[in-house]
Order: C-alpha cells, then structure tokens, then sequence
C-alpha cells in the first residue's frame, strides 16, 4: 500500500529559535527598523525543516504525472547538471557582449533549433512563461495591424482553449470572442462567422485541448488571411507533432512554445519556465528587444529595431531554462525529438484503449493524439465524480489527470501521460482507474485516506483568508 | 502498436494534412551524453563569470552569495519536478514552503499579503500599475525618470493597452525622485506612483512623512519597488505609504544572466482580491488537520479566463522556495549582518574612488550602488579595465543623456577588500592611459 511522508511539519516561525549575537545597524534613525520578526534557526533545522516538506510532495521524480496539457514528461538529469555551472549563474545581465559570448551563442543557437522545429522564421526567448509568450504574441499583433494602419479590436478563440488565451488577449487590449466547438474541433461556420475586418488574430492550439488535431487547418488558416487577421499557434500540445508537421506550415504566423513542457525543463512547482515566441518573417521586426545576431564569429546584442514591441521582461529571458532545454535538443536530436513525438501519442492511445469503457466515455468521435478527454458523468449516478476520482487515484500512489478542462466536457478528465512512461506504468495507470470506478463510493468520495492530508476546505481558505502566519492569531 | 491494432505509427498521425506532413526536423541527430555535457561546457567557456572575473556592475543586480544548504534545498526533486499545486493533498510541502515565502515577504514589506510571484521585478512594475488603475478606477500612473530603461519599457507594454497613462518625474539633486513634482498630477486621474528604495542611483529613501504626505495630498496607490536585503535595516514600506510593494527576489538566486529570478509582489489586505497571481492560504482538512492550498482562485486565468485579474500561469515558484530557504538560513541576523556588510563595501569602494579624483554627483545616503564620476572617459576607462581582468562599473550615459559620463557600481558581500583595492589601484592606473 502506498503512503506518503507524514509530518506534522511546524512552520519556520514555530522553530525553536537559537540566541544569535548583537548586529550593530548604522542607519540613521528616522528611517532605523527597530522589529524583524524572522525566524533565527541552524542550519539543520532548517535543513530538516524543507527535506520534511519535500517529502510531502510528489514530483515527476516520484511518478506517473499524465496532467493533461501540461506535458509533465521525466527531465533528464544531464539538463540539471549543465546549468550547475559559475558560468551560467554568475553572469552578469550588463557584462560586456564579449564577456558572454557562450551565453549568446547557446541563446542564438537555440532560435535557430526552435525556428526548424516550428518552421518559423524567427524567435525571441524573452518570455519568461507560455502565457507571457501569449501576450508578447498578442503585443505583436497589435503592433503588425497597427503598422498597416488599421485598429482591430477582436481576438477570436475556440472554447476549449487554455484560460490563459482569452486573458492573453485581454491584457493586450483586445475583445475576446469565442466561438464554439463541432464535434471536438473548429466550428468552420462559427468561425466563418465571428471572423471579420475587425479580427486581429484567432489563437489555436492544435492539437486542441481535446488532443483532436484540427484537419481543416489549411482551410482555417486560409480564411484567417482572407480578413487580414493573423494565426496565433499556442504551442502547449506542441509534442504532438514534433517531427511530424509544423505550425509554419500551418499557416500560423506567431507561435509560443512551453519549454518548460516539450523541452524536458522542470516545471519547478510552477515555474520557472521559459514561452519563447517564434514569427514568420513579416512579423521578426516586430520582436522584443535585443535580438541576438552573429557577426562573423562573434555575437551581440542588437537594438536597433524601429518597430520593435520593446522589452516584455527585465533582460533576456530565463537563462538557466533557455539552456536546459538547448541541452534536450541537442540530446534527443531530429530523430529523438520525433520519437519522443511519436511515443507520447503512441502512449496516449494505448491508454485510450485501456480507460475508455463503460466507466470513462470519450467524448467526440475521431482520434486523438498526445492526450485525451474522457467524461467520467457515467459515475455519476453512483455518486462519483471526477474529482472523486482524481482525490482516489492519490491513494495509489498516482498523480491525477487535469479535471474540469475543457470546459466542454462535463466531468472532464483530461489525461496525458508523455512519451516517459512504460507500457507497465500505463497500464497501472488504466487498471487503478477502473478499479476506482468500480470501488465503494463512499470510500472514493472520502479519498484521499494514503495521502498527508484529506482534503482540504477550499471555501474556508477563500472566505477568511490567511495568507501569511501573523494572520493565524487573527 | 500491436495491442492497438494499427501497423505503423503513421496511421496514429493521418488526420494531419497530407501537404504538410514532414519526416523528421532538420538539426543533427541525437548526441550521447557525454557529448552533450562536452558541447555544453565547450560553448559555456567563452563567459566570464564573476569568479573569472570580479565585476562591479549595477542596476539593481548584483552578485550575492547562495548558501549551499539552498542549492540543496532547491534541488530535491520532489521540489523541481512538480507542476502548480493543484492537488494540495500531494503538494503540502510546496504550499507550506510557498506560505512561509509570503509570510517572509509580508515581514520584510510590512504588507499583508503577497502572491507567490511574478516573473521579476519589471513586470511586477506592469502589473503593479495595472493593479493601481482596477482599484483606483485612475488612469495617470507616475514614474521616476530614474528607474532602468527595461523597467519603462515593459510597463509601457503593460500599461498602454490597459489605457494607462504613464508620466515621469524628474530627480533632484541628491539622485532622489522630486515627489514635489507630482503635485501637479493631484487632480481627479492619478491612479498609482512608483518610487524605489533603494532607487536605480542607489540612494535610500528617507523622506517618511514627505511620501505619506503626497499620499494623503494626491490620493494615490503607492508602489514600492525594494531590496529586500535593505528592508532587514530600514522601516518597512508600509509605514510610509505603500500600498503595492514589489521589486527583485534575488534571494537564493544567481544573477543568471538576468532571467530565473522572482518578482516580488505584495499589497495591502484591502487589495488583495485585486492581486494577479498564485496565492496560497491556510485553511483545514476534513478532519481539522491545518492544510495549505491555493486560494481565491476566482481572480486567476483558469477560472475567469478573459475577465481574471492577469493572464499569469506559470510562476517563479522554484525561485520563491530559494528565496524563502536563504532567509530561513541566513536568519534575522544573518541578513542584517549581510545588509550592514553590503552598505559598509560600497561605502569603503566610493571613498576610495573619490580619493582618486571620482566625483558623485548626488549625496543622498547609499546602499550597495552608487554612481560615481570618473576624471576620465567612463566607456575608455572600462575597456582598459576589461583587459586588465575587471569588469567595470555599468555606464549611465546610454540612458541618462544629463549623466553622459557617470558609472553605477553594484558592491556587495561578494567583494573582498582585495578585490576592491584592485579595481580602484587598476582604475588609477587606466586613468593615467586614457
């Protein structure tokens, strides 16, 4: 039986503390802190402090992780090592360009990978995150219209998109207009329809969120132009296709990708990541600045775009992430990369045939690729729901898919297991899932019972908050 | 492929049009590892780092020093191979180590809550002033003409399409924004000011009742941009004004090229339905057991989608459990000794260039940046300097036209005192070159 680290683990400040010297601060007065109210611990205390708390999390390390659209596929651990480096921590932002010309090289290195990979023409790493590349994208398509003269105000998105591309697109100034799904993809009517000469852009990813590849691409794309709109490619579900077809050819004309889930870099708890955006060659004057350039052997930084957006983040991008996933590429190659492409959509259809049944329904007929969507409503009427489901599979041992997204579809499990796994794991991964959907309902309902905690009071966190530890005695 | 009946793997991929089908990514083939490590350390000797070389860049990064007992920390992998929390009832030990994060912050800041970050300081700044404007209801955002040309550039990004109007004022003679100067905006559309402490020149604010008195005046959000190794020795934010406290996380954290760093953001309990970003509460389990989750989820992107408050998913949260680690280590006092260390540096640093004919232009009290002007071409000065093995001080002249000649130096713990008698006796020697 499975069973996590349990402690009832205190917070820093409940730490018995240890008597320190006397530290004499010459400020002046006026502006002098009299009270710091820190925690003064050793260092094993509070080394013990966090190895308890690692112990009470689960990690890719730990095991299956299919988080649908999230891409929690292993990192390899050569990645880790290649960053622990003097010479890719302690540099400088502003040290001379002759000075980091290793820097610059793996930076301007990886562009050009990224561009063949993508089929675009150029990319700016800027970006710290895919919703940060989302907006640097959207920021580029205001910045093209508003070169043609022209000031569109509608950006269109398909209901099963990611949160993040409406509040992308809304953060950049502009309306959102959705548009609904038929049968799993593109409604072409709709989006014939919602399409018009105040269309800025329509964002996709493709696959979509289904894990449904969008065969009308080629007839979206051309009616996207046809208004003058441009094609935004939200590369979250960008494994699907490594290798196999390329946004570019698509028709999109800026893309983000998520390093941080195709490129093998570790998602760290939630970040940091790395949304470097890619564009088709119209749009490169458009990019962030600096743009790396070579000239000859030697590299620099380059400023002197008149049209550039400007700077989306403090430099030039999350260094360490950038090079992680530069170390991926040039270990997976042209060859890995496609087989990593074809594993993790080999992956997700065996599990299809494993899951899909009478518990878990897959919603849309045709097939699906890197991931996919089942509704778990026929358990409903015993009184278990997806979230029952996701809580129970913790008791394994196993981390649940994404539940709830897409929107729509109800009691959506969406389930992407990565090219990582074996065939043993997924099929252990299938086996516990029916087993859940065939076990006592109220034991399932009451799951978690393995895990350190059951589950939590959501509402009570919401409604009274308390967000730091001086609001506990409050 | 077998069990799933199908013969080749192309069948998994044919609803992808047959025109742009292609076989394979046009880079080379697959390396060993060792060959990757070699390539990687082979591309990665051309940097100078701040061990190959001591630097004394400012602009408000600089060299610290990273515990080893964070490294570890941060490099257990239940840590770094995890996604968002979703699932509190497998991520406890992020959320408490991301509670404790904002229980740090809201000390240092004097605020009473703090997201869990943004992606660093500048588009803290955009989000800041974006905030300002939602609870305001205001349009005119104020700046001072003295922050980092990156830092206005990625604000006028997120300020423009929010209908936010961004204005600057001038600084005075000590290097301090001239907040009198914002009087003129006090009518009805002031939405937010920013000021810095330490600000881009280094000097530390002092002005206390001048800020609370603007505030009062103007009615504006206050927003703060810090050190937080400044706020372990001087009064927290709060007590002059602020109301959005934000800056650079760079505790625990490497310079790293300027990227994998947090950004700090935190406000007043009043606000914080209007905060962007991850926030993490205490609360209980069904069996009253204290727990931590993520909370008031109704301002984020995966549930109001186009109406959150940001668009923000993916964090820095790694960077906040580095943050949250080095102060837990480094302790109350640690962190004043290392304060007190860094302000002691760069004082011994600029007495010793004015001993060898520098001027300072302004002569506001410092913290761990100065600028200083050199007798002789600052730009010439730092290649004489470059070739000698020093990285010179960052050139203010590039951005601050009235300051053509000037250099911002960044000291801190990281600078023995060999290293900075170095630097001035080969300064003093450049100059007699230049």
């Amino acid at each position: 039986m499975y069973r996590m680290a349990n402690y009832d683990e205190p917070l820093l400040n409940e730490i018995e503390e240890r008597k320190v010297g006397h530290i004499d601060i010459k400020i002046q007065d006026k502006i002098k802190r009299k009270e710091l109210n820190l925690p003064s611990l050793s260092e094993r205390d509070v080394v013990k402090h966090f190895i308890h708390l690692s112990q009470m999390n689960y990690g890719v390390d730990t095991g299956i992780y299919p988080l649908g659209s999230c891409t929690m596929k292993y990192n390899p651990k050569l990645l880790e090592e290649a960053a622990k480096s003097d010479k890719v921590e302690d540099i400088h932002p502003y040290q001379d360009e002759l000075t980091v010309q290793g820097s610059l090289e793996i930076m301007y290195n990886l562009e050009n990978m990224l561009c063949k990979i993508t089929g675009m023409n150029a990319f700016s790493l800027q970006p710290i995150a895919g919703a940060h590349g989302e907006f640097t994208g959207m920021l580029i398509v205001r910045a093209y219209h508003e070169s043609n003269g022209e000031e569109r105000n509608e950006v269109i998105v398909p209901d099963s998109a990611h949160g993040t591309n409406p509040a992308s697109a809304r953060m950049a100034g502009f309306e959102v207009v959705e548009i609904p799904s038929k049968d799993g993809r593109v409604d072409m009517d709709a989006l014939r329809a919602a399409l018009s000469k105040n269309t800025a852009a329509f964002m996709l990813t493709n696959p979509n969120t289904l894990g449904i590849f969008e065969k009308d691409i080629l007839e979206i794309s051309r009616e996207v132009r046809k208004v003058g709109a441009l094609l935004y490619y939200d590369g979250a579900n960008l494994n699907a296709i490594m290798g196999k077809a390329r946004p570019g050819d698509m028709g999109f004309d800026i893309v983000h990708l998520n390093l941080h889930k195709t490129f093998a870099t570790p998602h760290g708890g939630g970040g940091p990541g790395a949304g470097p955006v890619g564009v088709k060659a119209e749009l490169k004057k458009f990019l962030p600045v600096p743009r790396i350039v070579k000239d000859g052997e030697a590299y620099r930084f380059d400023y002197s775009s008149n049209h550039s957006i400007g700077k989306v983040s403090n430099f030039y991008g999350n260094f360490p992430v950038l090079l992680k996933a530069y170390a991926y590429i040039l270990m997976k190659g042209s060859d890995g990369l496609k087989e990593a492409t074809e594993r993790a959509v080999l992956n997700s259809n065996y599990l299809i045939s494993k899951i899909v049944g009478e518990h878990y329904m897959l919603p849309f007929g045709g097939n699906r690729m890197h991931e996919f969507v089942v509704s778990a409503k026929n358990l409903k009427e015993r009184g278990i729901r997806a979230l029952d489901v996701a809580k129970r599979l913790l008791d394994y041992g196993m981390h649940p898919p994404t539940v709830y997204f897409p929107l729509i579809v109800e009691e959506a499990m969406m389930i992407e297991p990565t090219e990582s796994e074996s065939m043993e794991a997924l099929d252990r991964y299938a086996e516990i899932m029916n087993k859940i959907a065939e076990e006592d309902a109220e034991v399932v309902r009451n799951a978690p019972s393995n895990a350190p905690i059951s589950r939590v009071d959501e509402a009570l966190a919401a409604r009274n908050p308390v967000l730091k530890w001086d609001d506990f005695s409050k | 492929m077998e069990k799933l009946g199908i013969e080749s793997i192309d069948e998994l991929f044919e609803d992808i049009p047959e025109e742009i089908r292609i076989d394979g990514i046009d880079i080379p083939t697959g390396k060993d590892e060792i060959e990757v490590e070699r390539e990687i350390r082979r591309i990665l000797k051309k940097n100078k780092s701040f061990e190959d070389m001591p630097s004394f860049l400012g602009g408000g990064i600089k060299p610290h020093y990273v515990p080893p007992a964070v490294r570890h920390i941060v490099s257990r992998s239940e840590f770094y191979t995890s996604y968002t929390p979703y699932q509190p009832e497998f991520s406890q030990g992020m959320l408490q180590s991301m509670f404790e994060y904002q229980s740090v912050i809201c000390e240092l800041t004097g605020m009473d809550a703090a997201n869990i970050s943004m992606y660093d300081a500048a588009t803290s700044l955009g989000e800041a002033a974006r905030m300002s404007k939602r609870v305001s209801r205001k349009d005119i955002f104020v700046i001072p003409k003295n922050i980092s040309w990156e830092k206005k550039s990625v604000l006028a990004n997120y300020a423009r399409n929010a209908g936010i109007k961004v204005k600057e004022i001038p600084y005075d003679s000590k290097g301090r924004a001239d907040i009198s100067a914002i009087e003129k905006y006090a009518g009805e559309e002031l939405a937010g000011i920013y000021l810095e402490n330490p600000n881009f020149f280094g000097i530390i604010e002092d002005r206390i009742d001048e800020i609370n008195e603007i505030k009062e005046k103007t009615g504006a959000m206050i927003v703060m941009g810090v050190d937080p190794l400044l706020l372990s020795v001087v009064k927290p934010p709060s007590e002059y004004g602020a109301d959005i406290v934000i800056g650079d996380g760079w505790m625990g954290n490497p310079m790293n090229f300027g990227g994998s760093r947090l950004g700090i953001f935190s406000c007043r309990k009043e606000y914080v339905r209007q905060m962007p970003g991850r926030i993490i509460g205490a609360t209980v389990d069904k069996n009253g057991k204290r727990a931590f989750c993520m909370t008031l989820q109704t301002r984020e992107q995966h549930i109001r989608r186009g109406k959150a408050t940001s668009n923000i998913c993916s964090n820095e949260a790694l960077c906040a459990i580095a943050f949250v680690s080095y102060v837990a280590i480094m302790g109350r006092d640690g962190l004043r000794k290392v304060a007190m260390k860094n302000m002691e540096n760069a004082k011994y640093t600029a007495d010793k260039l004015l001993s060898v004919g520098f001027e300072m232009p302004f002569d506001g009290d410092f913290f761990n940046e100065f600028v200083a002007i050199p007798p002789v071409d600052a730009e010439a000065l730092n290649k004489k300097l470059l070739k000698k093995g020093i990285h010179g001080a960052f050139s203010l002249g590039r951005h601050f036209p009235e300051l053509k000649n000037a250099l911002l130096y960044g000291i801190t713990e990281m600078h023995t005192r060999e290293m900075m008698d170095k630097m001035v006796e080969a300064t003093e020697e450049a100059m007699g070159d230049v």
